[in-house]
Order: structure tokens, then C-alpha cells, then sequence
């Protein structure tokens, strides 16, 4: 209680501070990747570096004026993130490749967006009510590469981007905003209808077989991903997204019991029924067999030469420019981790998970204290989206599980995933707003976690 | 809510700790495993360009870094390339490295843990790193002897052992290749050339194991020196036992039999004893004897020669492993009791089981290192003889010894024989399918009463005659080259 009656304090001085030491860590790499390689200094540097500063700044300014009490911690975390990754995606940059300037455009681009969704979100309340919309949304979202004419086709054996212009886009990745607004409106609306009923087994209480509902749709929609796109990371995600909503909704473990024994028996089909998952699982168990290492594709050499590469960088790492990474196939978006284990050594890679860490810790911290329902949910559903991917991604390089083909949020290049992460980031500083923030109507005294404590 | 929203936290939490876990298990604890994988390129690439030590044998490098051109300081240069390429191995930006070149990569680069105060004395002086150079045991002149007696086209292997102290002397094969090739600085050169030596019948660069102390071979009757010494200490058998020699033995649960060589002296006799079944090298009385006896007792022999065993961390080469296999029927062990079959030994593993009889039933550990030198010549190593283990009892060795001595001077390996010098052999001729080919061996030692030889030679795919010729005549040429010294 005595927690809550303080005085809530925007805290943006903080956050300026730790933004100038985020982009001294961006922009700092950035020099030493251009002192380490052959070319010295180019002119981009500069260049970059300043739009870096300068759009960093105009976040700044905007969440000073339209929402001063959002969480002052996240956005340096994020910029220090996208501003490393820009850096690592410049040193694998070969000589006539644009890989690092084009992430910098998309980087422009997704802070654009974010601070437009800070700007235009005053409330985030508002998005309850495109509940049903954004599930319409999603719906199209994920239909859309597989649409002839706008797919991009199979990529890399999934077929989860589509082609606009000159440009592909990876609609799955909005449709994880998307979908995280559909469960958590739905959710909150519903909770009430099922909590109430349900036979009690043991401590555990079970859900009634139509309120099963819900969570058979999403079942269905990951496996569809999983058949029809051929993503198993994606699948993952948005059942974990959705697993984590339901449980918060209703703080019944069953749902997690039910959804954990759903993902088991739905991966155990899909190992037995396609190749594509099987050469996973088998790449993952058995990745130091000749055959496995040497299989093409779906072989296990992109994990094992990540792993050497870590193995390489050891405890302080080969420095910045210093190691091999180009041994490792796509060491610049799906393998980025095994790239700074090498380079920045277990160090460097322990700050980055720390930091990412931190970030979601902050989102959850929201959801803490949003006092209302779908705020809540929303914010609790979108950090533990960017936990579970992290899980995912470095758990897969490290081959502690399968590797799946999701981005590293923030660091790795693709624009769809940087968009879609700034957003995120967006929502989850407009939810701290609030919960951080005066409450509008009711005095101060009033301690804002009762708001909503309901059942 | 917030109760759950606090255990999901926690469970996003505990998958970071696990990542946590796994990234140090990655990069600190399973780092080393990691580093030292065979398909592990950074090592090769760190080390490329640098001073590596040479390779010596005799005196003279086979292996060295010379001067090299502007992208690389250091170029990689052997000399008598196809003679010790077996052994060198290759040392290639792209392929990695193989042989010597591989194993004692932490010597030659180095950086293995001897060599420290060295490194830190080169980073306060500025100087280049330098490796440490590896003066090998091998003889110059018997490893080109023993080169030239396999014949250019022929497949074959020869290994020549110090049996008393475990020193390689000479170790060769054929085919071999010119590291030179791949360890051009040239990256087209290099492939075009990798590509080249692996179209050569019986090369594969892609194995790191191959030529005498990775090839599996069927030893065929090199074999039964393992039967014989299971039997000598099962204690169900003595020097003058009666064995059964029918001229072909059913097999049991099988419609086919073992017989003996039809063109040979076996079939004069129903019996035998082991010297006359040794000389005549019959099949049938070893194969009773193993199934008399039963898979155990000559898998246990075999193991205590080495079968089953890696020699690569002594030898410092990597090895196959020989083995003699589990769960045999009848048929089967009474084939493999000859050497036929299921059972597959390497020509060093048969050079090992050799040395044992020859050293009293000691089996040393093998070796081809004689020095290892700093940088400023300082020797921070050298290997001393070691026992390995005790493959069988001096009585039972020095009893084979005699039965082998008779198999070279009135048997059938009577073209090993040295004049003055007393000379112990084995021949054997495994038949590969039905084709009438075969591997032909020769395995011995020499002198048999003070032996200072071992020699063991197999040549692949050769009809009867021409595995005569090449194995145990050419045996004696090296144990006359060795003895003269």
C-alpha cells in the first residue's frame, strides 16, 4: 500500500541519460567495426550515426510531451539494441552490400511508426474495441503469403513473405500485434464466463469443454502456420502468446497444462508427418553426426558453425571485426547471436540477453500496474512475446532446443520484425503511461492495483 | 491477475536462466570440445599465416613454413610429399588439416600450455609467434624402402615397429598424395587440386582416418595368432595339443563349411598340432578352437592385442578401431576365427598384436614422436617407452614366438627368412568375396630371439601369387635393411 501512494514521477531525465549511453554503445560499436575492418571510417558512419541520434532524440521529445510518465528504462534498452545490431549487420556487410544501410532505413521507418502509436494511441484502452477487427486483421495477415501474386513464394523452405514493389515483408510479424489485441480483448471481456464454470481435479480446476474453444482455434492456427507456412518458430510464438494471455486472464494453471500437452502432441505429429520439422529435431539431437552436418538443406552445419564460432569467441569474445563469422551462414539475422558471442564474446552476449531481460521485466512491471483488464493482458502478452522469442531464437543457436527460423527482436536484419518490435514498444511505453501515470478520475490515495481486482 | 502476471514473469525469468546456462555450457565449459572438433576451420584460419614448427625426421623437416607472399607471411611446404604424406597429413585454409598437421596443432602453432611463457615473451618483444617443431621416429631410409616395395597402382600398406620401446620406424601407404597441392595460398588452385586428389581410387581427403592406421581390413590368418593365444591360456590347450584338422568344417546352423586351402599340405593330415597348423596355416583347427572356446574367450584375446581400442591419443594420429564383433552365431565366429568375415583389423593393430608377441606378451604404447623443440630448441618433450598393457604371458609369447620362427623356416612364409638371423611369421590371405582377389598379409618380427623389428605388411586386391611376392619377400628386405644398420 505504502508503494502506491507515491507520488508518480515521469522520470524522462532518467531516460535521457541512459538514451546517450544506449547510443554511445550503438554508435561506439559502429566505430569499432569501422576501425577493425579494412576500409576505414566511411562517410556513412557518420551519416548513420546522426539519423540514429537524431530519431533517438525525437522519440525522446514526443513521449516528454505525450506521455511523460511511460516507463523510462525501454526506450534506451531498445535503442542500445537496434543501435548494436545496426553495427553487427554493418561489419557482415561484404564490399557492394547494402545490408546495413537498408536496416537503417527500416530502423528510421519503425521509429517513425512507434512514435506515431504513441502519438495517436493516447489511451490504449482504445484498442479493446478493435478486438474483432484485429482478429480479421490477423486472419488476413497470415492468408496473405500464401495469396498467389503477392506471395514471395518459399523462401528458405517457409513461405511467410510477401512481395510488394521491390520490397518482401513478413506480414506474420504485425499479426503478432494483432492476434496479442485479439486475446486480450477477448479475453477480458470473458474471463468472467470462464472462471465460473469448470470440474475440479485435484488442485487443478478444468476449463468446460466449449470454453475450450478459444484455445482449439489458436491450436489450429499454429498448426495451419506450421503445415501451410512451414515456420515452426512463428507457430510456437503464437501459441505461447496466446497460452500466457489465457492464463493470466483466468490464473488457472490448467490452461497452461492443457496448452503445454496441446504443443507436445501437436510437435510429436508434426515430426512424424513432415520433413521439414523431423530435419529440425534432427539436426538439433543429432548435429556432430557427418550426415546430419553435411545434409543440404536442413542440415546441422549453420548450428555447428555457430557454435564454433561462440566456442571461438569464449569469454571476452575475438572483438569487434576480429572473428570469423562469415563461416556461419546468416550470421547477420538468424545466427546474430552466435555473430556477438564470437565478436563480443560471453560478456557481450550475456548484456544483450540482460538487456532484453530487462526489457520484458519493464513490460511485465506495466502490466503490473495498467488497472485495467485488457491492459493487462496486453502488456503482459506482448513482454512475454518478446521473452518467448528470445527463448526461442538463442536457445536454437545456442542448441539448447531446435533452432527455429524466428528474427532476434531488434538485432537481427529484416525491416517486418523491426517494425513490428518498435510497435510493440510503442504499446507497452503508452501501457506504462497509464499505469505509472495519476490516476485521471480517482484520488491518489487510491491504490491502482484494486482497481481491477475483480473475482 | 497480478499473481499470475508475476508467475508468468517468473517463467520467462527461468527460460532466460536457461539460456543463460546454455550459452555458458557453449562458450566456457564445452568451449574446449568445441574448438578442438576436427570440422572446427578457426583454429587453421587463426593460425594460417603464422611461423608453424616444422616436422623432422632424420634431421631433415618433411613439414615446414617457409616464406610465403604478401597476403600470408608464412607458406606450408613438405618436402617428400607423397612418401610422409600419410603421416603429415595436409594443413589447408579451406579443408582444414588432417595427419599430424591436425593432432599436434597446439605444438606446431604454438600454443599448447608448454609453450606459454614463450607466447608472453613474443607479445612483450613484438615478434612473430612461432611454433614448435616435432622431430618424429621414423627412419628415413627404411620409410623410403618400405615406399618403393608397394608398386605404383598397388593398394598397401607397411608398418615397422620397435616392438621393445613402441617407436614407429616406418609407416607407409599407397596411394598417396602431394599436401603440397592444398596447401597452396591459391583458393582455386586449392579446390581444383582437392577435387583432383579425391578422384584417386582409395583417397578420401575427407577422412581424417585412413591408410595403415585407419584402414579395416579382414586380416584373414594373421588371425590366428589371437586364436592361439586364447587357447594357450584358457588352459584347455597346451604345446602339444591334438587339434581336429578335417579338410572342411560344417558350420553349424548352416549349410555351409570352412575348409582348408585345397592346394596346401593341410590336407595330408586329420590332426594337427598348432606348430603344423601354423606352418600350413589350416583353417579348420582354429575355428574349432573358437568355437571349442566360445566368442568370449577370443574377443577377450583380441581386445588384449588392441582390437576395440584407439590408439590415436598415443600415436597422436587418429586411428580406426579394430574390431572383433559381439553377438556372432556359430558360422560366424568360426569365420571370423580365421580372419574372415565380421572380423576387421587395422595394419597398425596387426603390427601392435606382433610387437606384444615379440615383447614378452608387453604391448608399448605406439609412438612416432621422438622430440617435441621449442622455438629456441629447448625440448619440452619426449615421449619415453611405455607399457601399454599385457596382451599375454611371457610363457605363452615365447611359445608362439617358436611356432612362428617354424612358419618362416619351414612353412609357408619361408620368403621372409633372413640368412644367420632367426625370423617369427605370420602370413594370411583374406578372400574378398568371390572375386580371387585378396588382402595378402605378412606380419613378423626379427631377431626372434632378441627381436629389435616388427614388420607388418598388407597389400589390397591381389591375386595369390602376386601377395606372395609382395609380402614376405619384401618383409625380409626391411628386416635385413633394419638389422644392418
Amino acid at each position: 500500500m505504502i508503494l502506491a501512494i507515491t507520488t508518480p514521477k515521469p522520470r524522462r531525465n532518467v531516460e535521457l541519460v541512459l538514451l546517450i549511453l544506449a547510443l554511445a554503445v550503438g554508435i561506439g560499436a559502429s566505430a569499432m567495426v569501422g576501425l577493425n575492418s579494412a576500409a576505414a571510417f566511411d562517410s556513412d558512419f557518420w551519416f548513420q550515426s546522426s539519423l540514429l541520434i537524431v530519431a533517438s532524440f525525437a522519440f525522446h521529445m514526443i513521449l516528454r510531451f505525450r506521455a511523460k510518465y511511460a516507463d523510462p528504462i525501454m526506450l534506451p534498452i531498445v535503442v542500445a539494441l537496434n543501435g548494436l545490431g545496426l553495427a553487427l549487420i554493418h561489419r557482415m556487410d561484404q564490399p557492394g552490400e547494402d545490408t546495413g544501410n537498408n536496416q537503417l532505413r527500416w530502423t528510421l521507418l519503425a521509429m517513425a511508426v512507434s512514435i506515431a502509436v504513441v502519438w495517436f494511441v493516447k489511451d490504449h484502452r482504445l484498442l479493446r474495441r478493435f478486438t474483432f477487427i484485429s482478429l480479421a486483421a490477423s486472419a488476413v495477415l497470415l492468408v496473405l503469403p500464401l495469396v498467389p501474386g503477392i506471395s514471395a513464394g518459399e523462401v528458405l523452405g517457409a513461405s511467410v513473405w510477401i512481395r510488394l514493389g521491390p520490397m518482401t515483408f513478413q506480414p506474420g510479424e504485425i499479426a503478432k500485434i494483432t492476434l496479442a489485441i485479439f486475446f486480450a480483448g477477448y479475453l477480458s471481456s470473458n474471463r468472467d464466463l470462464i472462471l465460473l464454470a469448470g470440474r475440479k481435479i485435484g488442485p487443478m480446476q478444468l476449463p468446460r469443454f466449449k470454453d475450450l474453444g478459444p484455445m482449439i482455434t489458436a491450436w489450429l492456427v499454429s498448426i495451419g502456420i506450421l503445415v501451410f507456412q512451414r515456420d515452426l518458430g512463428t507457430s510456437i510464438l503464437f501459441f505461447g502468446l496466446f497460452i500466457v494471455i489465457i492464463y493470466v486472464a483466468t490464473s488457472r494453471i490448467s490452461w497452461v497444462v492443457i496448452g503445454v500437452a496441446l504443443i507436445l502432441g501437436g510437435g510429436f505429429l508434426a515430426s512424424r508427418f513432415f520433413s521439414h520439422v523431423a530435419f529440425r529435431l534432427d539436426s538439433w539431437w543429432n548435429a556432430f553426426t557427418p550426415e546430419v552436418f553435411d545434409r543440404s538443406p536442413g542440415g546441422s552445419g549453420q548450428i555447428v558453425q555457430g557454435l564454433f564460432g561462440m566456442a571461438d569467441g569464449g569469454l571476452v569474445g575475438t572483438g569487434l571485426g576480429q572473428g570469423r563469422p562469415d563461416l556461419v551462414p546468416f550470421a547477420n539475422s538468424d545466427m546474430i547471436v552466435a555473430l556477438i558471442g564470437e565478436e563480443l564474446g560471453l560478456i557481450g552476449l550475456f548484456a544483450v540477453v540482460m538487456l532484453y531481460m530487462l526489457l520484458f521485466t519493464r513490460g511485465f512491471r506495466a502490466a503490473l500496474g495498467a488497472r485495467d483488464a485488457f491492459g493487462k493482458l496486453l502488456a503482459c502478452g506482448l513482454s512475454f512475446a518478446i521473452a518467448l522469442q528470445c527463448f526461442v531464437v538463442i536457445g536454437g543457436v545456442t542448441r539448447l532446443i531446435p533452432l527455429t527460423g524466428l528474427t532476434t527482436p531488434f538485432l537481427a536484419a529484416g525491416g517486418s520484425s523491426l517494425l513490428a518490435n518498435w510497435i510493440i514498444v510503442g504499446l507497452l511505453l503508452m501501457i506504462s503511461n497509464t499505469a505509472r501515470g495519476p490516476v485521471d478520475t480517482t484520488p491518489v490515495t487510491h491504490a491502482p492495483t484494486e482497481a481491477v481486482q475483480t473475482s | 491477475m497480478n499473481h499470475s502476471i508475476r508467475n508468468a514473469w517468473m517463467a520467462a525469468v527461468a527460460m532466460f536462466a536457461l539460456l543463460f546456462g546454455a550459452i555458458s555450457y557453449v562458450q566456457v565449459i564445452g568451449a574446449g570440445d568445441l574448438n578442438d572438433n576436427p570440422w572446427n576451420q578457426r583454429a587453421v584460419l587463426a593460425n594460417y599465416c603464422n611461423d608453424r614448427g616444422a616436422i623432422i625426421v632424420g634431421g631433415k623437416p618433411i613439414a615446414e613454413s617457409i616464406a610465403g607472399d604478401e597476403t600470408c607471411k608464412y607458406q606450408r611446404s613438405y618436402a617428400q610429399p607423397e612418401l610422409y604424406a600419410g603421416i603429415t597429413g595436409y594443413f589447408s585454409r579451406t579443408y582444414g588439416s588432417t595427419g599430424l598437421e591436425q593432432q599436434l596443432r597446439d605444438e606446431l602453432a604454438g600454443s599448447s600450455d608448454q609453450l606459454f611463457l614463450d607466447r608472453v615473451s613474443q607479445i612483450f618483444l613484438g615478434s612473430q609467434p612461432k611454433g614448435a617443431s616435432v622431430e618424429l621416429t621414423l627412419d628415413p631410409a627404411i620409410q623410403k624402402l618400405a615406399y618403393d616395395l608397394i608398386p605404383d597402382g598397388q593398394r598397401g600398406s607397411i608398418v615397422v615397429t620397435n616392438p621393445k620401446t613402441g617407436a614407429i620406424i616406418a609407416m607407409v601407404s599407397k596411394p598417396s598424395y602431394d599436401p603440397n597441392l592444398i596447401a597452396t595460398h591459391d583458393p582455386a588452385k586449392e579446390k581444383a587440386s582437392y577435387d583432383q586428389i579425391n578422384q584417386v581410387p582409395g583417397i578420401d581427403l575427407n577422412q581424417s582416418v585412413s591408410g595403415p592406421t585407419g584402414e579395416l581390413l579382414a586380416p584373414g590368418s594373421v588371425f590366428k595368432l589371437v586364436d592361439t593365444a586364447a587357447a594357450l591360456s584358457s588352459g584347455k590347450y597346451n604345446k602339444d595339443s591334438v587339434l581336429p584338422n578335417p579338410s572342411s568344417l560344417p558350420l553349424p546352423g548352416s549349410s555351409a563349411s570352412l575348409p582348408n586351402y585345397a592346394g596346401g599340405n593341410c590336407s595330408t593330415r586329420n590332426t594337427a598340432d598348432f606348430a603344423f597348423a601354423l606352418e600350413q596355416s589350416c583353417n579348420t583347427p582354429f575355428a574349432s578352437i573358437a568355437l571349442d572356446l566360445g566368442q568370449k574367450a577370443i574377443a577377450d584375446q583380441a581386445g588384449k592385442f588392441g582390437f576395440g581400442q584407439d590408439f590415436g591419443d598415443q600415436l597422436k594420429l587418429q586411428t580406426g578401431i579394430s574390431i572383433f564383433p559381439k553377438n556372432l552365431d556359430q558360422a560366424a565366429l568360426a569365420q571370423s576365427a580365421v580372419g574372415q568375415r565380421d572380423v576387421k583389423a587395422t595394419p597398425l593393430q596387426i603390427a601392435m598384436m606382433t610387437a606384444a608377441i615379440a615383447n614378452n606378451g608387453v604391448q608399448m604404447k605406439p609412438n612416432l614422436i621422438k622430440t617435441v623443440r621449442a622455438p629456441d630448441l629447448r625440448v619440452i618433450s619426449e615421449p619415453k617407452p611405455e607399457a601399454l598393457r599385457t596382451s599375454t604371458t611371457p610363457d605363452i609369447a615365447s611359445q608362439i614366438t617358436q611356432w612362428m620362427t617354424d612358419v618362416v623356416s619351414q612353412g609357408i612364409a619361408s620368403g621372409a627368412a633372413v640368412p644367420g638371423v632367426q625370423v617369427a611369421g605370420k602370413t594370411g590371405t583374406a578372400q574378398l568375396g568371390d572375386s580371387g582377389l585378396n588382402n595378402s598379409w605378412f606380419t613378423g618380427f626379427a631377431p626372434a630371439n632378441d627381436p629389435q623389428v616388427a614388420v607388418t605388411i598388407v597389400m589390397e586386391g591381389v591375386d595369390v601369387s602376386t601377395g606372395a611376392k609382395l609380402t614376405s619377400p619384401n618383409a625380409k628386405k626391411i628386416f635385413e635393411a633394419v638389422l644392418n644398420k
